[in-house]
């Protein structure tokens, strides 16, 4: 810090941490929509964005350019999210909420197991949504992929809460999550408002996923496992029942752990993960509703 | 003699193995406000919890002659009927404007819902200054009103009302019973209430049903019964 400090490096390196950041957002909403509707997190969430990576892989290898197959990735996954909840979670529905976890650690090894038998061990990669090449802006150069990144996952997001808001079956699928009983009362079919709900999950984790692969020179079936970590810890540092407070948690996240990685020599790339469950940690020690959540007032 | 808009044949009602309807019977006219009464755990909220199907229940429930004693509360609130559940049913983290909104969820016809909407605020004129409000934050008698507000947006052939009183000042109650009155005079709304009040119940209804474990012990015009001493010592304890 002696000498003059590389206000330009900061610049970019903070731009690559909302980059990832936006990535873990998608994730991480995906994460509290389930979370405000059955209670528990999703700990499959992040597998099966990982299964829709392998489904636009599989498009793009038949030839599909990168936005097709993303978009119509986007669209299977919705299907499958929503016959998921059909097949999997609606037994359990008025379960215990620890039985409903297991179900979804369950459908985690399952889903990782159904895309290790379809997609064979290989070197994969998918193709580059945007030039790899720098954009100059204000004498800072940025690397359009990163702005791409950001752009793409503020729009999902932006979508989602388009549809939350103004829609009338965004309306009824939030009084479902807020009062089940009074909103079947109302003739809100709420059963299908879960499944509508892991629908959109499943789509946003698409989104996440198909925005991960491309950064990676490869990637396997374990592509997604870092970024649930990252998701799970920016959702609870924005608080888990708040879908704006996931979207700042995680891009929060993304920036510090960014930042830290670059900054602080011993942390290097190798403790970024640590980093983030330091902030779990942390988050729940000291505010447990996280930033945007609302404390639960429980009477005893 | 018309059939009932309402009719009850020996319904059951359990919740797991406990039963909480040992076969009851009663009826709703068009235009009529019926009231049911007894003493807490005699099955006055399951009583409408059963006609809603929020609880599993047998025997003949027919609703403005079709038979609803095996669908879903969904399918039956799109017949036609708002149940005004125990608590109110108030969607508290939702404003005000969206839970009058879902009042209306099932109905198709959008001009029809902005009539009603003006027609609702008319006896509820608050609610429009509260519109923006997070329903969580109104007041326990405002919350009732807006459930009340919210069910008539349905535009509903019946109401089920499951003891506005409870937790509520007098006056609020006495407030929201008048309004009940007024809907029946103006509109013939047809209303079933449940109530533990029962000089209230019986002043606001034309016919009360006085139920007991489950079971209907007493029943005839409230006029009648309110008049009748013994009922009076035997099961409302007043």
């Amino acid at each position: 810090m002696i000498f003059a400090f590389d206000w330009t490096q900061l610049a970019q390196q903070i731009v690559i941490g909302l980059a990832s950041g936006g990535i873990w957002a998608t994730l991480a909403v995906a994460l509290v929509l389930i979370y405000r509707s059955t209670g528990v997190v999703n700990f499959a969430q992040g597998e099966m964005a990982m299964f829709s990576t392998f489904i636009a892989w599989s498009l793009v290898h038949h030839g599909l350019s990168y936005w097709a197959a993303f978009f119509l990735t986007v669209a299977i996954s919705f299907a499958a999210g929503v016959a998921v909840e059909r097949v999997v979670i609606r037994p359990v529905e008025s379960a215990p909420v620890l039985t409903v976890v297991i179900v979804t650690l369950g459908l985690f090894f399952l889903v990782n197991g159904a895309a290790r038998w379809i997609w064979t061990p290989e070197v994969r990669s998918l193709p580059n949504a945007f030039s790899t090449r720098p954009i100059d802006v204000a004498g800072v150069a940025f690397s359009i992929q990163d702005l791409g990144n950001i752009g793409v996952s503020l729009a999902a997001v932006g979508l989602l809460w388009v549809f939350f808001r103004f829609t009338k079956l965004g309306l009824a699928s939030r009084a479902a999550a807020v009062n089940p009983e009074a909103s079947r009362l109302l003739g809100v079919r709420v059963s299908w408002m879960l499944a509508l709900g892991w629908g959109l999950a499943a789509a946003m984790g698409a989104v996440s996923g198909m925005l991960t692969a491309p950064a990676l020179a490869s990637f396997d079936q374990n592509l997604m496992q870092p970024v649930l970590l990252y998701a799970f810890a920016g959702a609870v540092l924005g608080g888990i029942d708040s879908p704006l407070g996931a979207v700042v948690g995680t891009m929060l996240l993304g920036v510090l752990v960014n930042l830290v990685g670059t900054y602080v020599d011993w942390v290097g790339t190798e403790l970024r993960l640590p980093v983030a469950l330091a902030v779990i940690l942390g988050v729940l020690l000291v505010r447990p509703a996280g930033l945007f959540g609302r404390v639960s007032v429980r009477r005893v | 003699m018309p059939d009932a808009l309402l009719e009850l044949e020996d319904v059951e009602a359990r919740y797991g193995p406990v039963v909480a309807l040992h076969g009851i019977s009663l009826e709703v006219d068009e235009g009529e406000v019926v009231a049911v009464l007894g003493a807490n755990g005699a099955g006055k909220t399951t009583t409408l919890r059963a006609v809603s199907g929020m609880v599993r229940r047998s025997g003949e429930i027919v609703f403005a002659g079709k038979r609803i004693s095996r669908r879903s509360p969904e399918a039956v609130a799109r017949l036609g009927v708002a149940h005004v559940p125990e608590g109110r049913g108030t969607l508290t983290e939702l404003s005000v404007r969206e839970n009058l909104r879902l009042g209306a969820y099932v109905r198709r016809d959008r001009a029809g819902v902005r009539e009603d909407e003006q027609r609702v605020l008319s006896y509820f004129p608050w609610l429009d200054q509260r519109s923006g409000q997070r329903a969580g934050t109104l007041s326990g008698g405002e919350q009732q009103m807006l459930a009340l507000a919210r069910a008539l947006m349905l535009r509903p052939k019946l109401v089920l009302l499951d003891e506005p009183s409870l937790g509520l000042a007098p006056m609020v109650t006495a407030e929201i019973f008048r309004i009940v009155g007024e809907l029946n005079a103006k509109e013939g709304l047809a209303v079933l209430v449940v109530e533990q009040n029962a000089a209230l119940a019986f002043e606001a209804s034309s016919r009360a049903y006085v139920l007991e474990v489950g079971k209907v012990a007493v029943e005839g015009s409230s006029d009648e019964l309110r008049r009748n001493e013994s009922v009076r010592r035997s099961y409302l304890g007043y």
